[in-house]
């Protein structure tokens, strides 16, 4: 069985960055992401970023996967990237073992870095099973990755920035959207977003939810009706909307069954989307030497993931035994970075979550 | 379906690639996902549930939530969304949860 | 309404547009944007250093209008596409603004397209005066357009063909 000294499962924003900072250490790394291209959620995100410019921001995210990679090169020697493959557990040796098609084989790292990522909510409602209705993120890697449209005619469920985003791309797709529907009173993601929507005439009802879906084979109607102030649906206000299909954009669950497997401490917060560890402020969870970094440990735009992850590859490589002359500079400066991406309005509700899960004094 | 031309991306699409689809011939391209070829062909059902035989298509297109389950080349269970699709693949609608070979 | 509907409502553009008008040069970027998010690249890509953002990224920018040289690169940085640029004095009865466009089919020059409001509604005529769709735009294209003058509180963007 091969040893390592870091492994880093998922190779998506907050795992090419913690591969960056620990190489940069000189530790050596492995990473592994159960896809073929590297990059995670980036390779479909054709957006502009937010944040500053330490996050790449202005630059497309299907852009910053080679920027991260070419990062990465300088390392090469260092770094092992091991693609369509899944790592099926942790066990209590840190031993790991992991699927490459048919191939099964072992790995035993001495640090471990999880960077796995989230997936998609979905929404309750009669016939929500209907071919057509698809998750944002799904039609996004449709169109961006595949080039394939996802319908003619769609309306879009949930008004963050995901479901914003989403939308403005379809109409680049050449896609019409009927409505954007959020069962919310206000917008929830960036208003410049919405306001792009709102000039290309595309109509966002706040307070609206899915009443039903209806099609016998695959989605044919939505049937949308307004919600009183207790979120319940009012008789008399449907709407009814032909499209082909229904996107839901209603929020992303971290995806950390390997941590719970690898007997992290973990805990349900709503506010970060679902069951995330308990972490401590080098992001280490209660198992010694197994970091997270990125979604896995709550939701959050890509840009904190990626500032996530050069701090846990810090921390990483400083558990490995490696050191930096400015080790504390740049660990001040990325948690400053961090600070400001979640100091605005947007970020409340994700420095709540971290405050229930955050280990120790210092808490943010 | 699809998307010829874009503002922001070039689509550098691979070889064409031949496969069959409920016995009928189909084209894709190299480089894409069995569920992604099918739906530039306006195939939207891949499957069919075990137990009220409900409809089903993909959901998130990232490997995740299985309801893109095809037969391919006669094995179940295969998630159409992250598997490449692959010159001659035989690709069959699944009804239930599939057969133990 | 902006919070519920996503179109910018006429006293937050007024009092955007005004600062612009009651400046000696009468031509700059109005920088719609309403709401602290943590975002900077109009600041940083700004050759001048006319667009500030304090204490932190969260801030929402504010412009000097007397460093300010319209020149547009904030336009095609903004990753929320908020910023147009307007000169008031371009002829005698139209303004000249400056847009970000990531849309098909890109226009030519002297297109004759619509001009669209906030609110996604065809307002008038517009001339596509100048495309720039080079690298440093990467696929978000700076489009210059002249516009009557009566209808300058109104216009944002452009459809074209259809």
């Amino acid at each position: 069985m091969k040893t390592v000294e870091l492994a880093i499962v998922g190779a998506g924003p907050a795992g090419l960055c913690a591969a960056i900072s620990a190489a940069s250490m000189g530790s050596n790394v492995v990473i592994i992401d159960r896809c073929k291209d590297i990059g995670g959620q980036l390779i479909k995100q054709t957006h502009m970023f937010f944040g500053s410019e330490k996050q790449y921001a202005s630059r497309r995210g299907i852009d910053i996967p080679n920027i991260l990679l070419d990062e990465l090169k300088q390392y090469e020697e260092k770094i092992e990237i091991i693609t369509d493959a899944t790592v099926l557990a942790i066990y209590e040796d840190k031993v790991m073992t992991i699927l490459q098609g048919e191939n099964y084989f072992k790995i035993k790292p001495e640090a471990i870095i999880v960077a796995t990522g989230a997936s998609e909510r979905v929404l309750a409602f009669p016939n929500n099973d209907l071919p057509g209705i698809y998750g944002a993120g799904a039609v996004q890697t449709l169109m961006n990755v595949y080039g394939v449209k996802p319908g003619d005619r769609v309306v879009m469920v949930g008004a963050g920035n995901i479901g914003l985003i989403v939308s403005y791309q379809m109409i680049q797709a050449g896609v019409e959207i009927v409505a954007v529907l959020d069962a919310a009173p206000t917008i929830g993601g960036y208003l410049v977003h919405a306001s792009k929507l709102a000039r290309l005439d595309v109509p966002i009802l706040t307070g609206h939810s899915i009443k039903e879906a209806t099609g016998t084979e695959s989605l044919e109607k939505i049937i949308a009706w307004k919600l009183d102030e207790k979120w319940q649906g009012i008789e008399g206000t449907e709407i009814e909307l032909e499209v082909d299909v229904a996107c839901i954009s209603v929020g992303l669950t971290p995806l950390s069954e390997l941590l719970s497997q690898a007997g992290c401490e973990m805990k349900y917060v709503p506010e970060l989307g679902g069951v995330v560890p308990l972490i401590d402020q080098n992001l280490e969870t209660t198992v010694n030497n197994i970091f997270v970094a990125g979604d896995v440990s709550g939701i959050e735009e890509a840009s904190s993931a990626m500032v996530e992850g050069y701090i846990a590859g810090l921390y990483a490589g400083k558990k490995l035994g490696y050191s930096l002359l400015d080790f504390d500079e740049l660990v001040d400066d990325y948690k400053m970075q961090l600070n400001d991406l979640r100091s605005g309005h947007h970020g409340d509700r994700i420095r709540n979550g971290i405050n229930k899960i955050m280990r120790g004094e210092e808490k943010c | 379906m699809r998307i010829l031309k874009h503002p922001v991306l070039n689509f550098n699409r691979g070889k064409e690639i031949e496969f069959v689809f409920n016995g009928q011939k189909m084209i894709g391209y190299e480089g894409e996902t069995i569920a992604a070829a099918l739906h530039a062909s306006s195939i939207k059902i891949l499957g069919y549930s075990p137990y009220k035989h409900r409809p089903r298509g993909f959901y998130c297109a990232i490997g995740n939530c299985a309801a893109c389950n095809m037969i391919v080349n006669g094995e179940p269970n295969v998630r159409t969304c992250v598997t490449e699709l692959k010159e001659g693949d035989v690709v069959e609608t699944q009804v239930g949860k599939g057969e133990i070979i | 309404m902006l919070e519920k509907t996503g179109i910018v409502t006429r006293d937050r553009l007024d009092s955007k547009i005004n600062e612009l008008l009651s400046s000696p040069k009468r031509k700059g970027a109005i920088l719609e944007c309403y709401e602290e998010i943590p975002c900077n690249p109009c600041s940083t890509s700004c050759p001048t250093n006319a667009i500030i953002i304090k204490p932190d990224i969260n801030a929402k920018p504010e412009i000097d209008y007397e460093k300010c040289t319209a020149c547009g690169i904030c336009v095609y940085n903004c990753p929320g596409l908020a910023i147009l640029v307007l000169d008031m004095n371009y002829s005698e009865s139209k303004v000249l603004f400056k847009i970000s466009y990531e849309l098909l089919p890109i226009p030519n020059n002297g297109d004759i397209v619509k001009g669209i409001s906030r609110s996604g509604k065809e307002i008038c005529d517009v001339e596509v005066v100048k495309v720039i769709n080079g690298n440093k735009q990467d696929h978000t294209s700076l489009i210059s357009v002249a516009v009557p003058k009566e209808h300058f509180k109104e216009f944002v963007t452009i459809k074209v063909g259809v």
